[in-house]
């Protein structure tokens, strides 16, 4: 069957079989950034925004995506790229594999909450399992980078 | 230092986040043949008959292959120096199956959904067998795992089929006996570790295909690509000069992937079929399938004097790991030279024990590598003997542990597989460690323990750690250095980054060996074609031997770059001045920048590349130390317990870049947190893994981790890259201890068996067992 989906802000028209979950049907677009961790909800590596709402795409049949808008991180490239330059301040990254769907997620918090305690972040990013890190610098990443967005908002 | 000890950004960071195509999956061929894997439901079994008939003729179904299908080449699936200290006990598939995941036949086709249905179309008849699913009755069970005559080891290390004992050592200092008896105190208890699960976010993958002159290629997340090479090379019977082994960008290893996990499977369908091939393991296939953390049992023994003189550790171990016995050897005996150590004074030293096969997931490397296992024991029982003797256990270890300058004479008798190399510790801050922990914790005030509330109690415990910086005289690590035109550099390393970025710490020492910055030093990693021989990344080894390597190649760098240039200039090269620009007299009169030499070496006169290479093999393996101190706070009426501070001061020599340290310091901490508190093996009466998904299986969260403390000592230790020793492995070994010691502190209760559940806390605070 055909779907029609809004990525990064493009329509597309793509085949897809019953039962095909959103990240199959995005990696076959190209779309690698969409990872694959688990498979069952619980790691948050394939997370992608779904009318910007953090989704796991591992568990979101592309048939549900019909005429809805997926943001990958292609979609805020700009966001991503800044959010990395605090990421490599605070040494926050390492193996990297999980980082494109923690911004998704970082940026639909922004959305939600431009102005989240530390507590608050952990909170909300708690679906975003990471073994490296030990997540302590990229709580403070996070929290930097919030407070530069916040600013430059308000100027 | 201008690079070096700097917290410059890590290389690839910013691609990685913005999700350019990075990890091996990402490199597949779009039509390559989907492989899955049919594995087994029983523990132990043997295939009496397999029909792939219906599977094999369903449209889209490439090639299946079974036992049949391969020769009888016995490998260790261990990626290790050769040859290896671990049996070759393994088949790419065989008649038997040992542990349910074990694989039995192999499906390639069009696409998933067919390999996945062809699955199921596949007939096997099994003779199941009685399974050896506890650990502790495996030696000289009548039951023998591994019956075939065709394994062997590659030297002795101990193997005994026959009896399951894949491998087993003994060594004795002193007299044990006699030096127990002569203590004022002695303790006696026992410790088991849990199978841990690496749990890294990218799933094993690979994939494989013919290049334009017909070579094998094959993209692996892998720690250790030139060893694949090997492997598949031998196992397989293709040419070694046919195959060439890519690393891309890896998700995460911590010694899961340091291993042939499926290149083999993979190679073998391209080289049956001529086509392009991937397999990507789920989630469960890692969790059941690839390698956890060896679990071990420890009978320790310690006998002290009244005034807190250690005297003698007895310390014998049993470790299961499972149907194969990769690592076996190596980690058990780490468990023992990479912990011992600590305590160098004593008069007496014993450690032994056996490595046995049973019917569960095989075991293999994961960071720590039996020192995390070996510490909980020791630093456990350390704490037991101080109650006894009623000192301060901070007190005690300032007492008797290692201090600079000074030896022991296990480094000489143990080493990985073969004996040790002897040195003495020229950097070893575990002094300051210790203390500076004690006031980052707050000891004095906090020790053993404080009431805040009718149900909730706080109580602080600590722990020493050491690891080593590569395997001496074995580990080898090294770099190509070519200049280019405009003036930069190409550093080809053999050393493979798996997200620790060891490309960043290689890039940092050759600038800084060659007085640039990092953007003039292009780093091309692990491509066995492209880059020099490594032996990969394990055993806390690159910053040190590849490190050592790089500096060596970057040295001669810089000595070809001065002939090159007082040539040119027609100075004598002694009266060169290199100041990573520009070549210049004593006075600066006569100039020429890098970028003009390099232009004039390729395009205008006496034209000829520079390029250079650079080896290192340690002499020996400078250990990092660290001091860990965690507070933790327990509920007593639900025994929950969460680590609400872990203070971290680290000896690792010279930090190359402080804050990639503190995250690989950090993320070992948390796994070791995961590891003493939350990561629960379970397995079913049938042999079956229960928690084999993120669902069951729980690695900490944001939430759990509370306050992390992490700082460094000054320390610099002249055999290393700008003095820097190893920062990789050493994080994870302290938390179980001291995380256990923090509890006893608290309420008196003492755990024994990992991970510490609140279950058990709260059975032992009500019920009053004092041992769980």
């Amino acid at each position: 069957m055909k779907i029609e989906l809004t990525l990064n802000g493009r329509k597309i028209s793509v085949d897809i079989l019953p039962g095909e979950y959103l990240i199959e049907t995005l990696r076959k677009c190209n779309i690698h950034s969409v990872r694959r961790g688990c498979d069952t909800t619980n790691c948050g590596v394939c997370t992608i925004l779904l009318d910007g709402k953090p989704v796991p795409s591992c568990s979101v049949l592309s048939a549900q995506a019909d005429h809805h808008q997926i943001t990958t991180i292609e979609g805020i490239a700009h966001e991503a790229e800044k959010l990395s330059t605090f990421f490599g301040k605070e040494g926050a990254d390492q193996c990297g594999y999980c980082n494109p769907a923690l911004a998704l997620s970082v940026y639909a918090l922004m959305k939600e909450n431009p102005h989240p305690t530390s507590a608050e972040i952990d909170e909300y990013l708690i679906g975003n399992l990471c073994r490296c890190s030990g997540y302590k610098n990229q709580n403070k990443a996070i929290m930097a980078f919030l407070a530069e967005e916040a600013r430059m908002e308000e100027q | 230092m201008k690079v070096v000890n700097q917290k410059i950004p890590s290389i690839d960071g910013k691609s990685l986040m913005m999700g350019r195509i990075a990890y091996s999956d990402d490199f597949a061929d779009s039509d390559s043949l989907v492989i899955k894997v049919l594995r087994s439901p029983h523990p132990f079994a043997k295939i009496v008959a397999i029909d792939v008939s219906s599977a094999s003729t369903l449209p889209g179904v490439e090639i299946v292959l079974t036992y049949a299908d391969f020769n009888r080449i016995p490998f260790t699936r261990a990626g290790q120096g050769y040859p290896e200290p671990s049996p070759h006990d393994k088949f790419v598939l065989d008649e038997y199956v040992r542990y349910i995941g074990d694989e039995v036949a192999i499906v390639a086709a069009v696409d998933e959904a067919t390999a996945k249905q062809a699955l199921k179309l596949i007939n096997v008849e099994y003779q199941v067998m009685e399974p050896i699913l506890d650990f502790e009755t495996a030696y000289n069970n009548p039951i023998v795992l591994h019956p075939e005559p065709e394994i062997h080891e590659m030297f002795p290390i101990g193997f005994d089929p026959k009896k399951n004992v894949a491998a087993e050592y003994h060594m004795e200092i002193g007299d044990i006996e006699t030096a127990l008896k002569q203590c004022d105190v002695v303790v006696n208890e026992t410790y088991y570790t849990q199978a841990q699960a690496h749990a890294m976010m990218e799933p094993h993958s690979c994939n494989a295909r013919f290049d334009h002159l017909n070579r094998l290629v094959i993209y692996s997340s892998t720690q250790t690509p030139f060893h694949i090479r090997r492997i598949i090379s031998q196992a397989l019977e293709f040419p070694i000069s046919r195959i060439r082994v890519i690393k891309p960008r890896v998700g995460g290893g911590f010694g899961g992937k340091q291993a042939v996990h499926g290149e083999l499977i993979a190679a073998s369908v391209t080289i049956r079929t001529g086509k392009p091939s991937k397999l990507v393991y789920t989630r469960k296939e890692v969790f059941e399938s690839s390698y956890t953390r060896h679990p071990m049992r420890f009978d320790m023994r310690l006998g002290a004097m009244k005034d807190g003189t250690l005297k003698a550790i007895d310390c014998q171990v049993l470790s299961d790991t499972g149907a194969y016995g990769e690592h076996a050897l190596t980690v058990f005996m780490v468990a023992g030279s990479k912990v011992l150590p600590l305590y160098n004074k004593v008069d007496s030293v014993r450690f032994g024990g056996k490595v046995v096969y049973t019917n569960h997931t095989p075991a293999g490397a994961f960071r720590g590598y039996g020192a995390i296992q070996g510490n909980f024991a020791l630093e456990s029982v350390i704490d037991v003997l101080c109650h006894k003797l009623q000192i301060d256990p901070v007190v005690f270890r300032q007492k008797n542990m290692m201090k600079e300058g000074e030896s022991s004479p296990i480094f000489a008798i143990m080493g990985e597989g073969t004996e040790g190399t002897a040195m003495t510790m020229d950097t070893c801050k575990l002094d300051y460690c210790v203390k500076r922990g004690m006031e980052l914790i707050g000891w004095k005030t906090k020790y053993p323990r404080q009431v805040i509330s009718e149900d909730l109690v706080r109580g602080v415990g600590m722990a020493i750690a050491m690891q080593g910086s590569g395997i001496p005289l074995i580990d080898m690590g090294s770099a190509i250095i070519k200049l280019n035109d405009g003036g930069f550099y190409n550093l080809l390393v053999g050393a493979t980054d798996i997200g620790q970025k060891s490309d960043t710490i290689l890039a940092q020492i050759c600038a800084e060996e060659l007085e640039t910055t990092i953007d003039k030093i292009i780093v091309t990693s692990s491509d066995t074609d492209l880059t020099p021989f490594d032996t990969g990344a394990y055993a806390s080894s690159t910053t040190y031997v590849s490190g050592n390597a790089v500096v060596n190649a970057a040295k001669a760098m810089k000595l070809l770059l001065i002939e090159e240039a007082a040539k040119i200039l027609k100075i004598n090269k002694d009266k060169i001045i290199f100041d990573g620009s520009s070549f210049s007299d004593s006075e600066g009169k006569i100039k020429i920048s890098l970028a003009d030499l390099s232009n004039r070496l390729y395009y205008n006169e006496n034209q000829k590349q520079l390029a250079t290479t650079g080896s290192f093999v340690g002499h020996k393996s400078p250990p990092p130390f660290m001091a860990g101190f965690a507070e933790v706070e327990i509920d007593i009426k639900t025994g929950e317990t969460s680590v609400i501070n872990y203070v971290s001061v680290v000896d690792c020599g010279t930090t190359i870049n402080p804050k990639l340290a503190q995250g690989q310091v950090e993320g070992g901490i948390v796994q070791g947190i995961g590891m003493a508190l939350y990561e629960e093996v379970n397995v079913a009466k049938s042999g079956k893994l229960i928690t084999n998904s993120f669902l069951s299986y729980k690695i900490p969260t944001r939430l759990e981790i509370k306050n992390l403390v992490t700082e460094f000592a000054d320390s610099y230790e002249e055999s290393g890259p700008f003095g820097a020793k190893s920062v990789a492995e050493i994080g994870i070994d302290t938390p179980p201890a001291a995380i256990m010691n923090a509890i006893y502190n608290a309420i008196g209760v003492r755990i024994n068996v990992l991970p510490a559940t609140p279950e058990k806390i709260w059975m032992g605070i009500n019920k009053k067992e004092k041992k769980l």
